[in-house]
C-alpha cells in the first residue's frame, strides 16, 4: 500500500500539471521553460521519471530544492523536523489527557446535563478552525493580556544548546532555567489550539466505550467487592475501553500532521508543516513533493508501530 | 436481634423507566441468623436478583431503593453513603454473579483480581496478599500454577469457582449468590453446589441463595423465601414448606414438578402470564393465576400472616390462623 | 400504595410520546437552521450586504466597528460584513458541487466495484484506500499547488479529496447486501446486473448518505478554508474567508482584531452548522441504522 501511496503523490505532482509552469507562474517565455525542465529531467519520458523518483526514494533521496541553492531536500526537511516533533509530543499528551478525561467525566454522568453539554463541546472543538481558534487565543493571551508570546520558538537570546533539538529537553540538560520557562512558554498557545481541536475525537470515544463498558457485569462484580470507585473507573473500566482509543491514536497521527502545518502557520512556529507552507507560496516543486512523502511514509510507519503496540496489549490476541 | 445477621423491613425498589415506574421489589421484608441459608426463589422479573443487588445498594440506574429499611448486624445499611458501603461490600457482605465469564475483567490475570479485593480492604503486603489468594484458589480446587492466568483461559466452572473465592476472599458473614449456577451446565452445577456447601460450612457464612430453579433449594438453604411479582409471598423454614406449602403459587410450583415416578401425567403449569411490574394486578397479585381467588383477591391487598412462629404467608385463605398466634 | 415522584412520571410519558428527542434532535435542529441562514446570506447577498465588498477606501483604513461599519474595514478599507457576506456565495458554491460531484463519484464507483467484484474491484480498492491514508488536506495541497489558483481547480481537489469516502461506505454496504438472498431471487427472475444495481441495492444504499454528506461537507469547509489561508485557494479578487483571516493576522499586534476575527467566526459557524446537523442526524436516526 506504501507503494500505492507514492505511486499517487507521484501522479498528482507530475500528472495533473506542468510542475515548472506553476513555478514559473505561467508567463515565463517557453525556451526558459524548456532549459528547466531539461535541468531537473522532467522532459523524459513518464515512465522513466517514475522509475527515478521510486529507486530516488530507495536512497533516501528526495531530490534537491529547487530555489535554495540546490540544497538536498531531505535535509532541509530534517532540520525542521524537531520543532514538529517537540510541538506534536506536547499536543498529543494535551489532547489525549484532556479528552480522555473529559470523556470520563461525561461517561459517569450519562444523559444528564453535563454530559450533554461535553458532547456538544465535542463537536464544537472539531468545527474550530484551527487558524482561528490560535487568533483568538494571540489576541487574548498574547495582545490584550501579554502573558504568553504570541510566535516562534523562544526568545532568540534564549535559545538552547542545541542537544537534540528539542527546546524544553534541551534546556533540561543542559540546565538553563530561562530558557526552559521561555521554551514553555512559547509552547503553550500552539499546544492548547493544536490540541483542544484533536482532544474532541478523544472524548467522544472516550465517553462512548466507558459508557458501554461501566455497563458490563465485571464493573459492577468490582464494585461489588468493595474496590474503591477511582480503582473501578480506571483500573477497570477504562483499562478495557482503552483498546479503541489507542487505535484511534495511532489513526489521528495523520489529523496531528495536518493540524501541525495549520498551527505552525499560525504561530510561525518554525517546524516542516511550516517549511511547506513557505516552499508552497514559493512554488518550489521538488522540496513539496518531497515533504508530502516524507509525511506520508511517515504516516504509515506510525500505524505500523501502533498494530504491534495492539497486539502486545490486548492478551486476547497474544494468547 | 443479638445473633441477627440481617433484617430488611419495608423494602422497595423501583426502576424509572421511559415506559413506567416497575415496582421490582414492593414492600419485602424479612430476616436471617448468622450462618443460616436463605433461599430466594421466583420467576424471572419476581424481583429476586434487584432484592439481591439491593442489600449491597448496587441497583442500576433507572433503578433506585426508594422506601424500607436494611439492618445488617447492627449497622443500618439504609444510612450508609458509598464510601461506607464500599468497606462493607467484599468484606462483610460479599455477592457471587451469575456469568462467571462476563464478571470478570478480560485484561486481568486471576490472581491479580484476588490480590486486588485482598489489598483493597486489609492492610497487607502484597506477598500476604498472594499467599492468601493461593490458599483461596486451593480452596476452591483450582491449581496453584493457574494464578497468573486470564479469565478466558478458564472453562465456565473454573471461573465461577474463581468468583466464589473472590466473594470468600475476606471471610465475609453474608454472601449473595445470584444465580450462581444458572450458566453451567448440569455435571458443573453440582460440583459448584457442593463446593458452596463445603465451603459455608467451613466459614460459617451466612448465604442468601438467588434462583428459579426451586430444585436447588432444599439441598443448600435453610430457609426459604418465594418472591412473585416483587413481593415475599411466602416464606418458611425448608422442611416445612415442602411437607406443606401455604400459598397457591407455592402450591402450584410444587405441582408443577414433573414426577417420574407417576405414570400417564400431562404436564402441570400455572395457567396465565407473568405479572407487569409497571401495571400490577390490583390487589393480591397473583389473583388471575390462582384457583383459590375470591373477590377479596381482586380488591384487597392481602395481608401479612404468620400461620406459626417463622412462617409467613401473604395470602388472605390463612386469616383465621393469624389469630392463634 | 407507593408514593411516586411526579417529575419523572411525566419525563417518561413525554418520551414516550417521541421516541428520540433528545439533545440530538436539538442538534439537527440548530445545524439546519445555521445552514440555512448562510444559504440565505449566500443567494442573496448583492441585496443584504451593505457595501459593494471590494471597494477599497483609502481614508478609511482599519476602521474599528462602528454603526456604519458593523464588522469595521480591513487594511484596504474595505467594509468587512460585505466581505464575509459574498464570501459565503464562494464557500457555499465550492462546498457544494464538490460535496454533489465526490458523492456522486463516489457512490457510483462504489456500487459497480462492489457489486463487480474480481479484479477490478480489488485494484480500485487498493488504489482508493491508499488515498483514503492520506491525510486531507496534504491531497489537497499537493492537488492545489498542481492545478493551480481558481474556483474550478480548487473544487476539483476537493472532490478529489472526498471520493474515497463515499467509495468505501458504498462499496461496503453493497457487499454486505450482496450476500442478501432477495439479490439472489432478483437474479433468478432475470433480472440484469444493472437492474439489480440500481432498482435494488441502491434505495438500500441512500439512507446512510445524507449524514456522512453533511459531516464531510463540515469538513470540506474546513479544507477550503485551510487552502485559501496556505494561500492556494482562490484569487484575491474573491471576496474569501480563509484568505482574510491569514490577512488578518499582520494586523493582530496592532490590536486590530477585527479583519481576522469575522471572517474566521463564520468559517467556524458553517462548519459548525453542517457538523451539528450531521452528528445530530447521525444520532436521532441511529437506532433505526443499527437495526439493519
Amino acid at each position: 500500500m506504501m507503494l500505492v501511496l507514492l505511486s499517487i503523490v507521484f501522479l498528482v505532482m507530475r500528472v495533473t500539471g506542468d510542475p515548472v509552469s506553476a513555478i514559473l507562474g505561467g508567463h515565463a517565455p517557453l525556451e526558459q521553460i524548456e532549459r528547466i525542465k531539461e535541468r531537473l529531467g522532467l522532459n523524459r519520458p513518464l515512465y522513466v521519471q517514475y522509475f527515478d523518483y521510486l529507486s530516488g526514494l530507495f536512497r533516501l533521496d528526495l531530490g534537491r530544492s529547487m530555489i535554495w541553492g540546490q540544497r538536498p531536500v531531505l535535509e532541509e526537511i530534517l532540520e525542521h523536523f524537531p520543532a514538529t516533533l517537540e510541538l506534536s509530543i506536547f499536543t498529543f499528551a494535551f489532547s489525549v489527557l484532556l479528552g480522555v478525561f473529559t470523556g470520563i467525566f461525561s461517561a459517569r454522568r450519562h444523559n444528564k446535563p453535563p454530559d450533554q453539554l461535553i458532547r456538544l463541546f465535542g463537536i464544537v472543538t472539531y468545527a474550530v478552525f484551527i487558524p482561528w481558534l490560535g487568533l483568538i487565543l494571540q489576541l487574548v493571551f498574547g495582545v490584550y493580556l501579554g502573558w504568553l508570546p504570541i510566535s516562534g520558538r523562544a526568545d532568540p537570546r534564549m535559545a538552547p544548546q542545541m542537544v537534540t533539538g528539542l527546546y524544553v529537553l534541551d534546556s533540561i540538560l543542559t540546565g538553563n532555567v530561562p530558557s526552559l520557562i521561555d521554551s514553555i512558554e512559547h509552547l503553550i498557545l500552539p499546544t492548547i489550539t493544536l490540541g483542544i481541536y484533536l482532544s474532541g475525537i478523544y472524548t467522544r470515544l472516550t465517553r462512548t466505550h466507558m459508557v458501554e463498558v461501566l455497563q458490563k457485569d465485571f464493573i459492577r462484580a468490582a464494585r461489588a467487592r468493595g474496590l474503591p470507585e477511582r480503582m473501578v473507573i480506571y483500573k477497570h473500566a477504562l483499562k478495557n475501553a482503552f483498546i479503541p482509543i489507542l487505535t484511534m491514536m495511532g489513526l489521528q497521527f495523520a489529523l496531528l500532521l495536518v493540524g501541525a502545518v495549520l498551527t505552525e502557520t499560525t504561530f510561525s512556529w518554525p517546524g516542516m508543516g511550516y517549511f511547506l507552507y513557505e516552499r508552497i507560496s514559493y512554488r518550489d516543486f521538488t522540496t513539496i513533493q518531497g515533504t508530502i512523502v516524507f509525511l506520508a511514509v511517515l504516516i504509515v510507519l506510525v500505524s505500523l508501530v501502533v498494530d504491534m503496540i495492539y497486539v502486545y496489549i490486548d492478551p486476547r490476541i497474544r494468547y | 436481634m443479638a445473633e441477627g445477621l440481617l433484617r430488611i423491613e419495608n423494602l422497595k425498589v423501583y426502576y424509572y423507566t421511559r415506559d413506567g415506574v416497575a415496582r421490582a421489589v414492593d414492600n419485602v421484608g424479612f430476616s436471617m441468623r448468622k450462618g443460616e441459608t436463605v433461599g430466594v426463589v421466583g420467576e424471572s422479573g419476581s424481583g429476586k436478583s434487584t432484592l439481591g443487588l439491593a442489600i449491597l445498594k448496587l441497583v442500576p440506574p433507572p433503578g433506585r431503593i426508594v422506601d424500607g429499611k436494611m439492618f445488617f448486624q447492627t449497622i443500618d445499611l439504609t444510612d450508609l453513603d458509598e464510601k461506607e458501603m464500599q468497606k462493607i461490600r467484599g468484606k462483610e457482605i460479599s455477592m457471587i454473579f451469575q456469568d462467571p465469564t462476563t464478571s470478570l475483567s478480560p485484561l486481568m490475570k486471576i490472581g491479580d483480581h484476588l490480590i486486588e479485593t485482598i489489598i483493597a480492604h486489609e492492610r497487607v503486603t502484597r506477598r500476604e496478599a498472594e499467599e492468601k489468594a493461593l490458599s483461596l484458589l486451593e480452596d476452591v480446587g483450582i491449581l496453584p500454577e493457574r494464578f497468573n492466568d486470564y479469565p478466558h483461559q478458564f472453562s465456565g466452572g473454573m471461573r465461577q469457582r474463581v468468583g466464589i473465592a473472590l466473594a470468600l476472599a475476606l471471610n465475609p458473614d453474608l454472601v449473595i449468590a445470584d444465580e450462581p449456577t444458572s450458566s453451567l451446565d448440569v455435571i458443573v452445577q453440582c460440583q459448584i453446589l457442593d463446593l458452596m456447601m463445603k465451603l459455608k460450612k467451613l466459614y460459617d457464612m451466612g448465604m442468601i441463595l438467588v434462583t428459579h430453579d426451586i430444585g436447588l433449594v432444599p439441598e443448600i438453604s435453610d430457609k426459604i423465601a418465594l418472591m412473585y411479582a416483587g413481593q415475599i409471598v411466602e416464606f418458611a423454614d425448608i422442611n416445612s414448606f415442602f411437607e406443606e406449602p401455604l400459598h397457591p403459587y407455592a402450591e402450584a410450583l410444587l405441582d408443577s414438578v414433573p414426577n417420574i415416578q407417576l405414570s400417564d401425567q400431562k404436564l402441570r403449569y400455572i395457567t396465565g402470564n407473568p405479572p407487569d411490574l409497571v401495571n400490577p394486578p390490583s390487589g393480591c397479585r397473583f389473583n388471575p393465576r390462582c384457583p383459590h381467588a375470591v373477590k377479596e383477591c381482586r380488591e384487597k391487598e392481602p395481608p401479612i400472616i404468620h400461620p406459626e412462629p417463622g412462617r409467613v404467608v401473604k395470602c388472605f385463605r390463612y386469616e383465621e390462623r393469624s389469630d392463634e398466634d | 400504595m407507593a408514593r411516586l415522584s411526579f417529575p419523572r412520571l411525566t419525563a417518561s410519558r413525554l418520551r414516550r410520546l417521541s421516541p428520540k428527542r433528545g439533545v440530538e434532535y436539538l442538534f439537527a435542529f440548530t445545524g439546519l437552521v445555521m445552514i440555512a441562514v448562510f444559504l440565505f446570506m449566500a443567494l442573496f447577498a448583492p441585496a443584504i450586504a451593505p457595501y459593494d465588498p471590494n471597494k477599497t477606501r483609502v481614508g478609511e483604513l482599519y476602521e474599528s466597528p462602528s454603526l456604519r461599519f458593523v464588522m469595521g474595514t480591513d487594511r484596504l478599507g474595505r467594509d468587512i460584513v460585505s466581505r464575509v457576506i459574498h464570501g459565503t456565495r464562494t464557500v457555499l458554491l465550492v462546498t457544494f458541487s464538490s460535496m454533489a460531484l465526490s458523492s456522486l463519484c463516489g457512490v457510483f464507483l462504489g456500487l459497480i466495484s462492489g457489486y463487480a467484484g474480481g479484479r477490478f474491484d480489488t485494484v480500485l480498492s487498493l488504489f482508493m484506500d491508499s488515498l483514503y491514508a492520506f491525510p486531507g488536506l496534504i491531497l489537497a495541497i499537493a492537488l492545489a499547488v498542481m492545478l493551480g489558483q481558481g474556483i474550478m481547480p480548487v473544487t476539483t481537489s476537493l472532490t478529489v479529496v472526498y471520493i474515497p469516502i463515499y467509495f468505501r461506505m458504498i462499496r461496503g454496504e453493497v457487499l454486505s447486501l450482496k450476500e442478501n438472498l432477495f439479490i439472489e431471487a432478483a437474479r433468478a427472475i432475470g433480472a440484469k446486473d444493472r437492474t439489480i444495481m440500481f432498482k435494488y441495492v441502491f434505495p438500500n444504499v441512500i439512507p446512510s448518505i445524507p449524514i456522512v454528506l453533511s459531516l464531510n461537507a463540515a469538513d470540506a469547509v474546513l479544507t477550503l478554508a485551510a487552502l485559501s489561508f496556505l494561500g492556494l485557494g482562490l484569487p484575491a479578487d474573491i471576496p474569501d474567508w480563509g484568505f482574510d483571516l491569514r490577512m488578518g493576522y499582520g494586523d493582530l499586534t496592532a490590536k486590530i482584531w477585527w479583519p481576522g476575527t469575522f471572517p474566521g467566526l463564520m468559517i467556524v459557524l458553517l462548519t459548525l452548522g453542517f457538523s451539528l446537523f450531521g452528528e445530530g442526524l447521525s444520532e436521532t436516526l441511529s437506532p433505526r441504522l443499527a437495526r439493519r
